[in-house]
């Protein structure tokens, strides 16, 4: 099945400097309960973003008006803890294209590559800049290049290259999908099964 | 160059290797929950595909089961719709469900374990990130997302690539009252939330030896705590002895074969790690975690680290997690105060984790100010824990004996730690609202978290053991 293309995108975007930030703050574990993959990005970072009595927190960043675009930029070790793939639906439901960190934890890394959200590691001084350029000018504008792997701070011109696996660049960039990769192969499985 | 334990076994599951593709490997046993699984189901559906093999999936419901009246209908309606959609998913693909009111029910990491589908040599997966502690047999378990569960469901395959190696070593001699729950937590502290992550850890060391397979299960059970991909310890006579003789273990000859198999799954004495670590078992003491995430935890006599011992960009994160957490620089969380004490957990509610905090609790009390909850993580254990007594020495401590299910691990179901109170948990996560929305968690072993609920504080363990009374509960 087709999956969604990212090959390049430029846009302001959404920071968010804390570290260690699991999937549970991603997506609280009581709305893993839907059953179909849409509309959890209503409840992306819910506990950081909503009271209790669901009054949006005004200083969360996804509730400061000044904030906006198409890629999170978070501190290192982004989405450790539960596999559940619903942080990635929530991520991406809720609008954005990418996440950058300085570090991803490798379940999430996985699950947001298979669902076309690109995860983009940066160095520890590239994701420093990145903070202090949006809490500069919130507007600044951030450039991914998948194609040619490289983030760019285009107000500066400032460049890093990223690292991603060819298999999954190809099949981010062309829509291509694992499991139709696999069942291309499955005369292989059957003889696997054999020996 | 000999070859570890780990590469052994996952040379022995790939289908297929092609230069810049992440290897096809094969999946010998896939299991599935109600949480996970859904979304997996229906894009089969969409795809217009069957389950490729139905008899290597095994199903139960654990998440979102009631711990209380199990026999009754799930009250919360999207808890029993997701419990109702698996049953369906199940018989319309032709997959072995273990649900609500099955001998054979519980926690997915309890249940494979038992009933002997988990075993050395095979590869394990399941949309769920603890599925590392089937590793506690020398196998390859790892957690996966919805889309993987589909593509294992749809091939028996998953698209991986391979991991680095790591060898976690602990020698030595564990004081008194300390245990594995304790080594997990010594070893995520030393090493952080992340430290393993890009990483298939192999534990090895005579500490690690020593330990029962309840042990090595926890320990495994928390590799992702880390960030590892997975964790394993090579099978030996306690492995096989735990194997034998279970429900869908093999029998006869083919348990003769399978044993001279699982003979040789070690790593070689020249295996080429990408990395080696050692710990002491001596300096480790029973553990408790203070912070968001569990490599924030200390030996329970320690104090709570100073922000400023902290780099100037970590401070921001660690002080959002002081003040979650109510705590404050340099406080020691001996003598503190707490609220509930849970014990269960794909972690910690196995029949060694019962009989160990029975033969603890035997004749004591809980604190007033606590609210205890044990939660059996099988039907299995369940059982056992009632044939054995146990449920009538937890009944006279205050400890009720609950039904099986992932509870207050996590919340999903009505056992949740209510806003600002204080858990010590032998569950596996501290993360900021993990068992209630804005709940606190301090993880800790079975015996600690018993021993917090007798006295209402954080307790230091080895306060109650002499050397002589409890030496059997050294692990």
């Amino acid at each position: 099945m087709a999956t969604k293309i990212f090959k390049h995108i430029q846009t302001s975007v959404v920071p968010l400097p804390i570290e260690n930030i699991d999937t549970d703050q991603i997506i609280p574990a009581r709305f893993l309960k839907a059953t179909t993959r849409d509309g959890f990005g209503n409840n992306l970072f819910r506990d950081w973003r909503y009271d209790n009595e669901g009054n949006p927190k005004t200083d969360f960043v996804l509730n400061e008006p000044i904030y906006s675009g198409k890629i999170l930029v978070a501190g290192k070790n982004f989405g450790c803890g539960s596999s559940r793939e619903h942080a990635a639906w929530a991520i991406a439901d809720y609008g954005f294209d990418a996440v950058v960190s300085s570090f991803f934890a490798d379940i999430f890394k996985g699950n947001a590559l298979n669902n076309g959200l690109l995860p983009v590691q940066v160095s520890e001084d590239f994701l420093a800049k990145l903070f202090a350029g949006v809490f500069a000018d919130p507007n600044a504008v951030i450039e991914i290049d998948l194609v040619d792997q490289f983030i760019k701070i285009v107000a500066t011109g400032e460049t890093e290259s990223f690292e991603v696996n060819p298999y999954k660049k190809a099949c981010m960039t062309n829509g291509y999908d694992d499991i139709d990769y696999i069942l291309s192969k499955k005369e292989l499985i059957a003889e696997f099964e054999g020996r | 160059m000999g070859q570890t334990l780990f590469d052994k076994i996952w040379d022995a599951h790939v289908v297929s290797s092609n230069e810049g593709f992440p290897d096809i490997l094969y999946i010998d046993t896939h299991f599935i929950h109600e949480v996970t699984s859904p979304q997996a189901f229906d894009g089969l559906r969409t795809r217009g595909l069957p389950v490729f093999r139905p008899k290597q999936t095994v199903a139960t419901a654990d998440h979102n089961v009631p711990t209380w009246d199990q026999h009754l209908p799930i009250k919360e309606e999207l808890s029993r719709y997701q419990v109702d959609m698996l049953t369906k998913n199940c018989a319309e693909f032709g997959i072995e469900l273990y649900g609500l009111g099955h001998p054979f029910q519980g926690i997915v990491h309890v249940i494979g374990p038992e009933l002997g589908i988990t075993r050395p040599g095979g590869t394990y997966v399941c949309g769920d990130s603890h599925t590392s502690t089937h590793g506690a047999f020398g196998a390859i378990a790892f957690g996966i997302g919805t889309s993987q569960v589909e593509q294992v469901m749809a091939t028996q395959c998953l698209l991986q690539s391979r991991p680095k190696r790591m060898k976690i070593e602990v020698n030595g001699k564990l004081q008194n009252g300390v245990g594995a729950k304790d080594i997990i937590l010594y070893i995520i502290a030393q090493i952080s939330a992340a430290g393993g992550t890009g990483f298939a850890v192999e534990y090895a060391g005579d500490t690690i030896r020593g330990l029962s397979m309840e042990g090595r299960m926890t320990i495994c059970n928390m590799s992702i705590e880390m960030g590892a991909r997975c964790g394993l310890i090579a099978p030996d006579e306690t492995t096989i002895n735990y194997v034998k003789g279970r429900e869908f273990a093999p029998k006869g000859e083919a348990w003769d074969e399978a044993v001279a198999y699982w003979q040789t799954l070690y790593s070689d004495e020249d295996a080429d790690f990408d990395s080696i670590l050692s710990f002491k078992a001596e300096d480790i003491e029973p553990m408790i975690t203070y912070g968001t995430n569990p490599g924030m935890g200390i030996g329970v006599t320690q104090h709570v680290p100073e922000t400023a011992s902290f780099e100037q960009k970590e401070q921001g994160s660690y002080k959002k997690a002081l003040d979650y957490m109510g705590l404050h620089d340099d406080e020691q969380l001996l003598g503190k105060p707490i609220d509930y004490v849970f014990i269960g957990s794909c972690t910690n509610s196995r029949i060694e984790d019962l009989r160990q905090v029975a033969e603890f609790v035997k004749g004591k009390h809980k604190a007033d100010n606590v609210t205890v909850w044990v939660v059996p993580g099988s039907k299995q254990v369940q059982e056992q824990a009632i044939r054995e007594g146990l449920d009538k020495i937890f009944d006279a401590a205050g400890f009720p004996l609950r039904e099986p299910g992932c509870s207050a691990c996590l919340g999903m179901n009505e056992d949740k730690i209510p806003a600002g109170k204080y858990c010590v948990s032998t569950s596996n996560r501290n993360f900021e609202g993990r068992q209630g929305p804005n709940s606190r968690t301090f993880l800790a072993s079975p015996l600690t978290a018993a021993a917090s609920a007798i006295t209402g504080v954080v307790t230091d363990i080895r306060e109650f053991l002499s050397e002589s009374e409890f030496s059997e509960l050294e692990n």
